[in-house]
């Protein structure tokens, strides 16, 4: 039973919220000022090489905010005052979201080096709504079978049938992300990330149990990472070069597949605020992580790896091989995008998933 | 007089309201909020009941309050079994001198970050850990066991932590112990076992219960021990309720399953209130 329409009830929640959420904010922001840029971000954004030359040449104190999950990111701006946040990070395919809150500013595309950008990772169909861009992308990546190739037969990786075989059982990490691992279970049984109903559920939790069957573990970024640069694991679902990349000169036994069946392709994109009080700012700040150097600092943030959305992105050779640039057009090729479930099919997937993990 | 009279009923008053605005703004204004949060739908925010029939009708979210139970109650008893008998050396064979010193290295532990204990006990029990390779290297297993990303792997976590703390609580009690109970009981022909058993252990229960309810509730409402011991290969109530605020934002349902859990810590108390004195019966 939900009545939709606003309540007493609700509306004393939402003052008591409110005055808690403000406690909170007080205390997180700790003395940032108006001039300050403010940013909701993923980690790879709060390494001090990616925005220390921006805060010299700008003169500006970049004020950070980490969060994983847009759901997550979200509730923050939900719990704060408008023209608290300046920018935001979030996955592209969930631009849209952002956009149906009223929360986002179109963004200039004159303004924006668009032309030199992956043309697959453009994301028109997230980033575009009503003929205005709201976001930019600015970082991709794959979501694929990770693998240490001196453990496993790198030709079984070429197969996302391997994943659920005895031949690796107890060798398996999974990613504990519901869509990118979703996507590739689709992927394994034939069906493509973009048509997913509610009737693809089945199937789905089906693969998904058969993963979770030969899965030692199911870890965050850090747990899978560490799972499978110490050997607990062999193989991690869901890894790709944001794993192996960061860890190739310590680990160059680490190394990534695109099967045959395909990739999930990850994309996160920048957008800035309606409400922020310093819009110039912000402008300048997605220019300068989108300009040919901020895309090499960013690719190669100490948090993970990825591939900058920038073709012109200053990368050296050294990282670009790590990154397996020049095999891009090809990877691309054969990747799809996130699932995009919309609000119901995305509860019914998460539920799937904590049915996967509470499976034994 | 009538002004001494005032003032002698206003500064009990004086001297509470700090600790009562504290615990009204921390705790009670905190916990309406939830609980008015969690009687709101996700989307709309209209008044439903969904948030908590989720709960009792999803066998994953009621799998996770067994397991909860499951792991804190084994928990509860293994500490309680390792710290005890701690405790009574502790208070009993240690010199006086040295009880301080044997005291501080007992719960030396304590100094360590939980987060980074918990990464060390992983390290610890990996398949190229410690013990595998202990085990693997006197020959008593050919292949490494399976011990990290396990329950087995959340309760050593856990244990470590709290036979600690259990271990405080037990030996603040038999400190306490007046050594003339346990005269007395010799004097009228007890053994040391009968002893034990009839004076020492009843009149220590207050200690146990003390620290097993601590135990209980930290370990119930622990997130981080789970979350990096356990592998994910099985959730526990803190780890859904995390799920639904970290991936969906979904606060009214995490404030639900909060509230469940809050419940059950509740029963647990007025379960033991009887031993929760502060004063020796």
């Amino acid at each position: 039973m939900t009545i939709s329409a606003r309540t007493p009830l609700s509306t004393l929640k939402s003052h008591l919220s409110a005055a808690c959420a403000a406690a909170a904010l007080l205390i997180a922001a700790g003395g940032a000022q108006a001039a300050d840029l403010n940013a909701l971000i993923w980690c790879d954004h709060s390494d001090p090489a990616l925005l220390e030359p921006f805060e010299k040449a700008n003169n500006v104190k970049v004020n950070v905010k980490e969060f994983e999950g847009t759901g997550a990111g979200l509730a923050i701006v939900e719990q704060s005052q408008p023209g608290d946040w300046d920018v935001m990070v979030i996955d592209s395919i969930d631009v849209p979201r952002g956009v149906e809150k009223g929360l986002f500013e179109p963004l200039p595309e004159d303004k924006l080096p668009f032309a030199d950008l992956f043309p697959e990772v453009k994301m028109d169909k997230s980033t575009i709504v009503d003929g205005k861009r709201y976001g930019i992308t600015e970082k991709f990546g794959y979501n694929t079978i990770g693998f240490n190739k001196t453990k496993v037969d790198p030709a079984d990786m070429q197969s996302l049938a391997s994943l659920t075989s005895d031949k690796y059982k107890g060798k398996v990490a999974i990613y504990d992300y519901y869509l990118p691992v979703i996507g590739m279970a689709a992927l394994a049984i034939g069906k493509k990330t973009a048509d997913l109903t509610e009737a693809d559920l089945p199937a789905l939790k089906t693969e998904l149990l058969k993963m979770k069957a030969n899965a030692k573990l199911v870890g965050e970024v850090t747990a899978s990472q560490t799972a499978l640069a110490t050997g607990e694991v062999d193989i991690l679902v869901g890894g790709g070069e944001w794993v192996t990349a960061g860890l190739a000169k310590e680990n160059p036994a680490l190394d990534f597949s695109i099967p045959k069946e395909g990739a999930v392709l990850w994309s996160q994109s920048l957008a800035m605020f309606k409400d922020s009080k310093n819009k110039d700012m912000a402008l300048k700040f997605i220019q300068y992580v989108l300009s040919p150097e901020g895309q090499a600092r960013l690719a190669t943030s100490s948090c993970y790896w990825g591939m900058p959305s920038n073709t012109k992105a200053a990368l050296t050779d050294e990282q670009k091989k790590i990154l397996r640039f020049e095999e891009q057009p090809g990877f691309l090729a054969r990747a799809q995008a996130y699932p995009a479930p919309n609000a119901d099919l995305d509860k019914k997937m998460q539920d799937m998933w904590t049915e996967m993990l509470q499976a034994q | 007089m009538a002004f001494a009279g005032n003032n002698s009923r206003a500064l009990p008053w004086a001297l509470v309201t700090p600790a009562l605005a504290w615990t009204l703004l921390f705790f009670v204004l905190p916990f309406i909020a939830m609980g008015l949060s969690s009687l709101t739908a996700h989307e709309g925010g209209g008044f439903t009941l969904a948030n908590y029939s989720q709960f009792f009708t999803d066998p994953s979210y009621w799998r996770a309050m067994v397991n909860s139970l499951e792991v804190t109650a084994i928990v509860t008893v293994i500490s309680i079994l390792l710290a005890y008998p701690f405790a009574w050396i502790l208070a009993e064979q240690v010199p006086e001198r040295w009880q301080r010193l044997a005291l501080m290295l007992a719960v030396l532990p304590f100094w360590t970050s939980y987060v980074v204990r918990s990464y060390s006990w992983l390290l610890v029990l990996a398949q190229n850990g410690v013990v595998n390779r202990t085990l693997t290297g006197i020959g008593l297993i050919g292949e490494p066991l399976q011990l990290a990303n396990t329950r087995f792997a959340t309760v050593t976590g856990f244990v470590h932590f709290f036979v600690m703390l259990l271990t405080l609580t037990i030996f603040a009690n038999l400190k306490q112990l007046s050594p003339s109970y346990r005269k007395a009981a010799a004097d009228l022909g007890a053994g040391p076992v009968r002893t034990f058993l009839h004076v020492v252990l009843p009149l220590t229960l207050s200690g146990i219960m003390v620290g097993a309810f601590l135990t209980f509730v930290l370990c119930i409402g622990d997130y981080i021990t789970p979350q990096i011991l356990g592998g994910n290969n099985e959730l526990v109530m803190p780890q859904l309720v995390m799920m639904q605020i970290g991936r969906r934002g979904d606060f009214p349902l995490a404030s639900a399953l909060s509230i469940i859990l809050m419940a059950v810590v509740t029963i647990a108390y007025l379960a033991c209130a009887r031993w929760l004195k502060i004063e020796r019966a």
